[in-house]
Parts: C-alpha cells; structure tokens; sequence
C-alpha cells in the first residue's frame, strides 16, 4: 500500500525547549489515521511540518511523495487543512472564506460546497466575526471537505462541534474513505477516533510511543478480568497481573470470592486456568477501552474502577 | 461587586504590558518640547528678535494657519507655544487614542476581556483602567515638562500652563477614542474612527485660524493655544478640555455599562454569499484587506492637502517681514520661493505620515501571522512569496496613492487660488510623489524585520519616530549632516522648491527594495507562527 505520510526520527526544538524528540508517523493512502496525544505532545508541530510552515530541525519527511518544506505550492494542491484554533478574517463572511480557501487551493467543487453548507446548516452570509467557535470550525471544515483534495490534515477538527454537528462531520470522513480519500485525524475524542480511525498513532513529548491498528494495541495491552469464584483464587507469583479495587456490585452478603483484576496478554492463558481450578461461577473479560490505552501512554494511573 | 473592582490591577498589568510604549511615547514628546525651546533660545536670542518673528507670523495667515497665534511676542516661551501646542496636542492625542482603543475594544475583539471579565473584575474596570493608564502617561509627560521648562528659565507659570493645557486637550482623545471603542466592533475601526475625529480637530483649528479664529474654538487643539501659555494664562481652558474629556469618558462609560460585551453599536449586516470573482488568490486577499485602510488614509490626506492648498498662497508675504523666520524656513524647506518652500516643508511631513501607512500596511503580514490566519493561506497552493508579496505590492502602491491624493487637493485648491489649475496640479501632484520613495524604506525595514526579527517589529515605530524626530527639530538644532542623512527624507529632493534630482529617488527606492528583498528571502526561510 502507497505511503502517503513517511516521517522519521523528526525533531523540533523552540528555543531550549523539544517539541519533537525523534518523532514517526507513517500514513498510508486511503487510511484514515488518528493522531493522539496529550496537549502539547507536538501534534500540531508535526502538522505544521507537514504544512511546510516549520522547518523540521532533524529526521526525514515525505509527504505525497515531496518534500513539504520544498515543494510546499505545488503539495498543497492536493491537500487540504483544518486548524484546531480557527481564526477568520473578521470582514469577510464564511460564503467568502470557503470560496477563497477552495481557489488558494486551486478550486472546489460547487455542487458539494453547497452540500455541505446544508449539511453542517451554517449561515455563509455571516462576517466572520460573528461566527461562534463552532461556526469558524465549520466554515473551514466545509471548504477542506469541499475540495477535491487526495489528503486531509485534520487538528483536532471537532473540538468546537456539538453532538449533532459532530455527528455530521463523521458520515463525512467515512464517505471521505470510501472515495479512497487519506484522512489524518488528529484529535482528542477518543470515541470518535474509534469510531472512525484505521489505525492510531499515539504520541508523548514529542515521541511517537505507539502506532497500530487499534486491534494491534489492544493486542498489546491489558484485559479486564471480573470473575466470582467458589474457592479463593491464587494469582500470586503470576507477572503481569494487577488487582483493581473490588466494586461494590453483588453485595457483601454472598460466599463467592471476587476477583477484579488487569492481565498482560502473556499470562491470560495461566490466569484463566487459576481461575477454572478455583471452581469459576460467572466470568466476563473486556478488551481495553481506547481511553485506557491513551491514560496508559500518558502516564496516567488507570481509573480505580473498571466496569464490564 | 462594584463596576470598578479590579481596575487597579488592570491598570498594573497595563503599565507592566505597556512599558517600553509608554516610554517612547512621553520621552519622545518630552525631547520634543524641551528640544524646540532650547533651539528657539538660540534663534531668537534677544526681546526684538522674537518681536520681529512674531509680527511677521501676524501677518501671514498661512503661518497663522499652520502654528496659530503668538500671543506675548516677548516671551521666549510663547513663540515655543506657538509652534508646538498644535503638534504635541497631535501626538498627545495619538497616544492616547491609541492606548485606549488598546486596552478598550482591542482587548475584547482579541478575547482577552471575556477572561478578565470572567474574574473578580468590575464591567467597566477596563475602561476605567485605560483612562488610568492614560492619565498617568499624561501626568508623567506634564510633571516632567514643567520641570524642566521651569528649569531652563522660562516663566514657572507658563511652564506649567503649556504642557498641563497640551494634556488635557490630548486626553479628550482619550474618551473621543472610549466612545469610538463602544461603536465599532473592531479596534481598527475604533482607531479609524478616533483618528478621523483628531485629524477634523486639526482642520478645525487650522481653519479657524486662517480665518475670523470661531472654528478654532470647537476644537481643542484650539483651546489648547487660546490657554495662552506663557501670556496671562487662561486657566479655565484646560478645565474646559477635561469636563468635555468627562462628557466623552461618561457617555462612553453609559454604554460600556449598558451594552454586551463584544458587541458594537452598529449591527452587523448580512453579507455575499459566495466570494466575487477578485477575491482570488493571495493578492485578491491582500487587496480585500487593505482597501479599507488606504482609502481611510487617502482621504485623510486629500483632506489635508485641500486646506494646505487653500492657504498657501498667503504665505508669500511673509518674507519681507522676517528674515529669521524666512532662514528659519529655508532650514526646514528650502531656500528659493517662501511659497514652494511651504508646500515642500509640508510635503515632508505628509511623507512621514505616509511611512506611518506604510508601517501598518506592511505590518499586516505580521499580522495575518501571527493571528494564523496566514496558515490557512498558506496550506493553499500558495508560495510565502505571493503571499507576503500581495501585501508588499498593496502598501507600496497604497503609498504612492496617499500621497498622490494630498497632492491632488493641494494642487486644485492652490490652482483654484492662483487661477492655475493647469499648472499647479500635475506639479504638486509630481511634488508629493517625490515624497513616496523616502516612505517606502521605511516599509523595506518592516520587511525586513518580519523577515528577520518578527519579535523586534516594534523597531520600525521606533525608527519612525526617530526620523520624524531629526526631520521636525533636527535642522532647528543644527544636528551634525551624518546624523541628518540617517533620514530618508533628508534626501528627498525639495521639489517644487528644487529641480528633481533622480539619483536619490532612484536610490531610495532601490534601498527600499533592497531591504524589501532581504526581508522576503527570510520570512521564506523562517518558521511561520504566532
């Protein structure tokens, strides 16, 4: 499959401070690829980079086969941009902005500039002044959804939608993948990258930390285990296995024993046979949630208390 | 909670943001003032000296027009008031519009007042504060001054009537600029629309006193001079100036505390639909965002030119009278026809003015950068180079059409005087275009600072002020030629009064284009961002 984005070892610093520490990301055509991190992790740096508006001060970049410092006009013709932080030209109204926007690029398709007016219901006769949070994100999301372009980079594109809008905005990214559209997503509702990301990228200080599909890193992260058993079960001297606050469902009053545990991958196979000799009565295992992955690489505790 | 509440801890930030500004301001007004008056004790040394000078002013509405009256032709401190009240009244007055539209709508159209208004802080603390603020600087500028007009042996008085009297005159903007800030909603209109109201109190007065002198009083740069420092002082005018100050302050106060925040008085109206073929490409943008500034500044300058017009052919009659104020003339203009000499010598300030336009026109692309906007341009199919050129091209041009317009107005009105439209006006409209290639260096040490050092663009006001400086009092006080030439002006050739000498045109502007080029190549270097 055709790499769209090929980053490797980046690094940026600001004066003493390292925004990219050996940063890499690769993208592939007709993914859509959510980009996590927490504030200030360097996404918006990398964006840029990829933009052509910094200059990466170590480690290689491609994008769409070019160089995104060099040959940023003519990259920039089959990509299109969403910041996080939307400022508009307060005397122009978003019918304006998107027009604009659409021919910098180089045009925009008419009839789906309409559509999506319709669809987002934003008022394009609006200085941009008077434009809500929402209504500026809007403005230029229609006209980055409006074009024609092969790649979208999208930071944090949603932050000022509501539920609705929101909602909107995600039949249009998958329609954008059916089209064989590469979308890169960077955002902070993990719901949403879920929902709509085939593979995730997470960072930290700038380090790419993991990368995957969101199969593969669950692959590599814990399963909640909640079991009621007849004896007393035995984990101790297992690696791997951590014991998670009991809740209180079921009530004091019962004989079983409770178990509420995380396991590593490794010893799932062991746990479960502990499990089984200890005369197992009800079992439920879950794969990790998306937020938990995240608060693990963030350096986050897990939450105390885990639910089936 | 009181409306008021937090308004010193506003005021401490805004001395603490406002430092180095509000320095520049006071200090450069102060060398101003204190400058002038020890170059008048030089050029008019003795009581005839003044006597003569000041008869010949009397005589020549022109000169009456562009300084007003000396009211005690004896004092050494009169003739200092007579040339600068109408000036450090404009400067006052810019500053303080300035400052207040700063902390006013400035901090509510950027949202910086949603987050103070957020915490312990009163509705009308920021306007209060800006008054504040301005009123310190105002203190500072009049206890300085007094001081050291007293020190340098002019009349206790008077040394405290001329600088106390150009203040509050000056502050009136102030609330000119905290009621503008309540009607528009953007800073820039607010600024646009305070500055128009300092520019028609100039015209006013100037008008008033090419005249019977009734214009003058509804200005209060007017007032300012009828205070008559330095001659039997007129105490009731600086209070004059700072009760219509407090109608201004309350009326803007009543509608600060009545309005939403964020919203102006003026209603926003539907506009396009869809963008008009010309708002393509980077230079259709730039084009689309500077149009409003220029046409402001053209027209303020067509206004400027008219009157200037109207009143130069009295200044004729002026040399006979006065051979100090005639040398004096030819320090500041030149030295062969009084009246060309007029229109050169006004010609140049003009020019100064325009490297302002010139300034905030380049300063723009700052601007759309730092405010990102740039970025999303930029993400289009569009080269830093087209991007920050549009600009470039807008206010160069913009430069030649400000200038231009004061030319034109200049040169009917003075044609329509002499009876000599045809040959008046392509040779003042060529007279102030003379002046353009001077200005744009100006614009060139803005690119080259976006270029280069996009956190030091405070340098180019600062070279402004520097060169208004040497061009206003540099002459008077006989600086050495090398500090002099530092100027672009200084090398502008004093057309209508000289021949046009092409080689300083033609190096000026390739100075300009020079530094134009060098700040281009290092914005295209640069990282972009806030």
């Amino acid at each position: 499959m055709r790499t769209v984005i090929a980053a490797s070892g980046l690094v940026k610093n600001f004066g003493r401070t390292r925004a990219l520490d050996g940063l890499d990301l690769e993208v592939r055509a007709g993914e859509v690829h959510g980009f996590l991190g927490p504030n200030g992790a360097g996404k918006s740096t990398t964006i840029r980079i990829l933009l052509g508006l910094l200059r990466a001060d170590g480690g290689s970049v491609r994008l769409l086969d070019g160089d995104p410092w060099q040959d940023a006009v003519q990259l920039h013709r089959r990509l299109a941009y969403v910041p996080g932080d939307v400022t508009l030209w307060p005397n122009l109204t978003g019918g304006e902005i998107i027009d604009l926007l659409g021919r910098l690029r180089g045009g925009l398709d008419r009839q789906r500039r309409e559509e999506m007016i319709k669809r987002f219901d934003l008022d394009p006769t609006k200085k941009g002044r008077a434009y809500s949070k929402g209504n500026r994100q809007k403005v230029v999301l229609i006209a980055a959804l409006a074009s024609g372009a092969e790649l979208l980079l999208l930071d944090e594109p949603t932050s000022g939608l509501d539920p609705l809008m929101e909602e909107v905005f995600r039949e249009c990214v998958d329609q954008l993948r059916d089209e064989g559209r590469t979308v890169l997503l960077s955002s902070h509702v993990l719901a949403e990258v879920e929902a709509l990301c085939d593979r995730v990228s997470i960072i930290r200080k700038g380090r790419n930390v993991e990368s995957g599909t969101l199969a593969d890193l669950r692959h590599l992260t814990r399963t909640t285990v909640s079991a009621e058993t007849t004896e007393p079960v035995v984990l101790a001297g297992l690696t791997g296995v951590h014991e998670l606050p009991l809740d209180g469902h079921g009530g004091p009053s019962t004989e079983l024993h409770r178990v509420h545990v995380q396991v590593d991958p490794a010893v799932l196979p062991a746990v479960l046979q502990r499990l089984t000799d200890a005369g197992v009565r009800s079992l439920t295992s879950r794969p990790p949630t998306l937020e938990e992955l995240f608060l693990r690489h963030y350096g986050i505790d897990e939450p105390a208390e885990a639910t089936s | 909670m009181s409306p008021f509440a937090g308004t010193g801890m506003l005021v401490r930030a805004a001395v603490r943001r406002d430092r180095i500004q509000l320095i520049a301001w006071v200090a450069g007004l102060l060398l101003l003032l204190l400058s002038t008056a020890s170059s008048f004790s030089s050029l008019y040394p003795t009581v005839d000296d003044r006597l003569a000078v000041a008869r010949s002013i009397e005589t020549t509405p022109s000169f009456r027009a562009l300084y007003g009256v000396v009211y005690n032709p004896t004092s050494l401190g009169s003739l200092v008031a007579w040339r600068l009240v109408g000036g450090l009244v404009l400067g006052l007055g810019l500053m303080n519009l300035l400052l207040t539209v700063r902390h006013t709508r400035g901090d509510e159209e950027s949202g910086r007042a949603e987050l103070i208004g957020a915490g312990a802080v009163g509705r009308l603390a920021p306007i209060a504060s800006a008054f504040a603020l301005t009123g310190l600087a105002n203190l500072a500028f009049v206890v300085i001054a007094a001081v050291g007009l007293t020190a340098m042996g002019l009349g206790a008085a008077g040394s405290l009537a001329l600088p106390l009297t150009v203040a509050v005159a000056g502050w009136v903007f102030a609330g000119v600029a905290a009621l503008t800030a309540q009607l528009a909603r953007t800073a820039r209109g607010a600024g646009g629309l305070a500055g128009a109201a300092l520019g028609l109190a100039y015209l006013l007065r100037v008008a008033g006193d090419a005249g019977n002198g009734v214009l003058s009083w509804l200005s209060p740069m007017g007032w300012a001079q009828q205070t008559r420092a330095f001659a039997d002082e007129r105490w009731w005018l600086p209070a004059l100036s700072l009760a219509v100050a407090g109608v201004f302050a309350a009326a803007a106060v009543a509608m600060a505390a009545r309005r939403d925040l964020g919203a102006g008085v003026l209603p926003d109206r539907a506009g396009r639909a869809t963008a008009a073929p010309s708002l393509s490409g980077p230079f259709g943008l730039a084009w689309r965002l500077q149009r409003g500034v220029l046409i402001g500044w053209a027209a303020g300058f067509a206004a400027v030119g008219a009157v200037v017009g109207a009143i130069a052919k009295d200044v004729g009659s002026f040399v006979d009278n006065s051979p100090q104020m005639a040398d004096y003339i030819r320090q500041i203009g030149g030295e062969d026809a009084i009246v060309d000499a007029y229109v050169s010598a006004v010609l140049g300030l003009l020019a100064m003015a325009a490297a302002g336009y010139v300034l905030q026109a380049t300063l723009r692309i700052r601007g759309e950068e730092t405010s990102t906007r740039a970025e999303q341009v930029l993400a289009g199919s569009v080269s830093r180079w087209s991007w920050a050129a549009g600009h470039v091209v807008c206010a160069a041009v913009g430069t030649a059409v400000v200038l231009a317009a004061a030319g034109v107005t200049m040169g009917l009105a003075h044609g329509l005087r002499t009876g000599d439209v045809a040959g008046q006006l392509p040779r003042l409209v060529e007279s102030a275009l003379v002046q353009v290639p001077a200005a744009w260096v100006l614009g060139g040490l803005a690119i080259l600072l976006i270029g280069f050092a996009p956190r030091a663009l405070a340098l180019a006001w600062a070279a402004l002020g520097a060169v208004i400086l040497i061009g206003w009092i540099g002459p008077a006080l006989e600086l050495p030629q090398a500090v002099l030439d530092v100027s672009p002006f200084t090398h502008t050739p004093l057309f209508p009064l000289t021949d046009v000498t092409w080689t300083p045109l033609v190096l000026l502007a390739a100075v300009a284009a020079a530094l134009a080029l060098a700040g281009l190549s290092g914005l295209r270097r640069r990282d972009l961002g806030p």
